[in-house]
């Protein structure tokens, strides 16, 4: 499979990084180059194969239901480009 | 002061403890080393010597009171990517400007726990997404080895380039890294230095940038194998902050070391001896084949058929990880914010301006393999070809091998700047096709120096084991260390 400088921009789009059409050109060759490479896989026999989930077989951890953390809001905002009252700010999203 | 920066850990341990020196002495004569030397290997991109002088005089009264603890004293570098309180912590990306976390990482926190000097932060390959450290948002490092002759800067290596250059180079005694596809041992090998990733649930995640979470594993790089295992001694831990942090008690690795390998049974893979195979390479790994067998080990020849899968499955896993693990940065939580006309051009700007080109081209590759339509033929199918890696490895440790001997890269450390690898990203992958199936698999993997090629530059050996078996990577890599010697660059800089 490969891809067009069409689908490029769609995915930019889906990633949230905008792209000049001289950089969706560039993409679309560097991201051919990489489809091209993994295209090998296809070569391998998967029927019958379960996917991996985990590495290393391990049961999820599970700890007591209580808090053990909290009440640093000031902590949570301190690396935010803009804050105001402890909430981070953005542009206006509802009109 | 300068000859006290050439002292391994553990020489650094008997040293402080019988008092030759201080610790502040100690730090002071790595803080001038840094000094003199950055400037030209850009090891460093944070330099904490204020802490580290608080920290060492922290241990001087330890080492004078009694009560030192394994690494008291001892001055560390920290890859970027570890968060260390109040101090640069931007995986030496852009998008992460100003960044100082309100939290310390669990690795490095056992490091301070331990009685060990933060010295500063180490550049990297930016997100450790590079195998030459040139995606750094700061500029690349430049190895302190040099080809016999030439005075051409070369790469260290990556992505833990600044950890393995700032080891090689005499500015840390042992440094912090972290290696998602081959990013502790491809630099370890670059520049001579020792390098294990141990196995994945080893070491907490908790506080490290995630790359790709099924496959990152933090480990150290040191100056000899032994220094290897009183670091990672040290680092790893049961985290219940990380849930695949396995619960299981950390060994005495050092106890591992000098214990003999008569008996064990080492394998050699054919489909590590791949099409256009550097003869130098494969006359080292046939010196290590050698001393192996002086030593007492059985050689013996296995299969891993599905070896020359595990780095196009990477190449869709770890993009597609990395793609859900970088939508947080989006000028809102941290970092850098570039405005727009409403919140989504202020995520698309930030975004753009914020990561480097390698990182964008993986999260595209990530988000297209994820999107609707594409889940099964690429990722689904991936992760179908790790479970046949990962059973490979499973048959060969059933049928007794102890561990795996190959190759650790397929070339010495090549330019900085190499126009073949800048026209061709899949060229650049290449590195990682000794290194990468460990990560498929969740072992651990071990880098220890064996040679120099024609050129006078450093070569190493992988030694690959079952999980959980560190002690048997350090104890055979020791054997090698042995054989092989150690190797030093000649100070130009």
């Amino acid at each position: 499979m490969s891809v067009d400088i069409d689908t490029v921009k769609r995915v930019a789009r889906l990633a949230r990084i905008a792209v000049d059409q001289e950089d969706a050109e560039r993409m679309t060759g560097e991201l051919n180059a990489i489809l091209g490479f993994v295209e090998q896989l296809n070569e391998v026999d998967v029927s019958n194969v379960e996917p991996m989930t985990s590495v290393i077989p391990i049961s999820m951890k599970m700890r007591a239901d209580e808090v053990t953390d909290g009440g640093k809001a000031a902590d949570v905002v301190a690396n935010a480009p803009v804050s105001g009252d402890q909430f981070f700010l953005v542009p206006k999203v509802v009109e | 002061m300068t000859e006290l920066t050439k002292f391994t850990i553990s020489e650094l341990r008997a040293k402080l403890a019988a008092k030759e020196f201080t610790a502040l002495e100690l730090t002071e004569a790595y803080l001038s080393a840094i000094n003199a030397a950055n400037g030209r290997l850009n090891a460093y991109i944070a330099v904490t010597a204020d802490r580290a002088r608080e920290m060492a005089k922290a241990s001087d009264m330890r080492l004078m009171q009694g009560g030192a603890r394994a690494l008291e004293g001892v001055p560390l570098g920290i890859k970027d990517l570890f968060a260390t309180e109040g101090v640069h912590t931007q995986a030496a990306s852009h998008i992460l400007d100003g960044f100082k976390p309100r939290y310390e990482s669990t690795v490095t926190a056992n490091l301070w726990a331990d009685g060990a000097v933060m010295l500063g932060k180490l550049n990297m390959d930016e997100f450790a997404m590079g195998s030459s450290n040139e995606t750094s948002h700061y500029g690349p490092v430049v190895n302190p080895w040099r080809a016999e002759g030439g005075n051409k800067d070369l790469v260290p290596g990556g992505s833990s380039g600044g950890s393995a250059a700032a080891v090689a180079a005499w500015l840390c005694a042992g440094a912090t890294a972290t290696d998602t596809g081959g990013s502790i041992r491809q630099p370890a090998a670059f520049t001579a230095t020792v390098g294990i990733k141990p196995t994945y649930g080893r070491c907490s995640r908790w506080g490290i940038v995630a790359f790709a979470s099924s496959l990152d594993q933090a480990g150290p790089i040191a100056r000899d194998v032994r220094d290897a295992a009183i670091l990672l001694k040290s680092m790893a831990s049961v985290d219940p902050k990380d849930t695949t942090s396995v619960d299981q008690p950390v060994p005495d690795y050092e106890a591992a070391i000098g214990q003999s390998v008569r008996g064990l049974r080492i394998g050699i893979p054919k489909e590590y001896r791949v099409d256009g195979m550097p003869a130098q390479i494969e006359a080292l790994w046939q010196k290590g084949i050698d001393w192996m067998r002086d030593a007492g080990a059985e050689i013996v020849d296995i299969s891993l058929p599905h070896t020359k899968y595990a780095l196009p499955a990477y190449y869709i896993v770890a993009p597609a990880e990395a793609s859900s693990n970088l939508a947080r940065y989006d000028g809102v939580r941290y970092g850098l914010r570039v405005p727009g006309r409403d919140i989504t051009e202020m995520y698309e700007k930030t975004r753009a301006a914020g990561f480097g080109r390698e990182v964008k081209r993986r999260v595209m590759i990530g988000t297209y393999v994820l999107s609707a339509g594409y889940y099964d033929a690429y990722y689904l199918r991936a992760q179908k070809v790790r479970t046949l890696i990962k059973r490979d490895f499973e048959q060969v440790f059933e049928a007794g091998i102890d561990a795996i001997l190959t190759p650790a890269t397929p070339s010495a450390a090549f330019g900085v700047a190499d126009q073949d690898m800048a026209a061709d990203p899949v060229k650049m992958y290449l590195n990682d096709i000794f290194t990468v199936t460990v990560n498929m698999a969740g072992l651990p993997g071990i880098a220890v120096p064996a040679g120099l090629d024609a050129n006078g530059l450093p070569l190493g050996l992988q030694l690959i084991g079952r999980a959980f078996d560190e002690e048997t990577l350090f104890r055979t890599a020791h054997v090698i260390e042995q054989a092989a010697g150690r190797f030093e660059p000649k100070k130009w800089w």
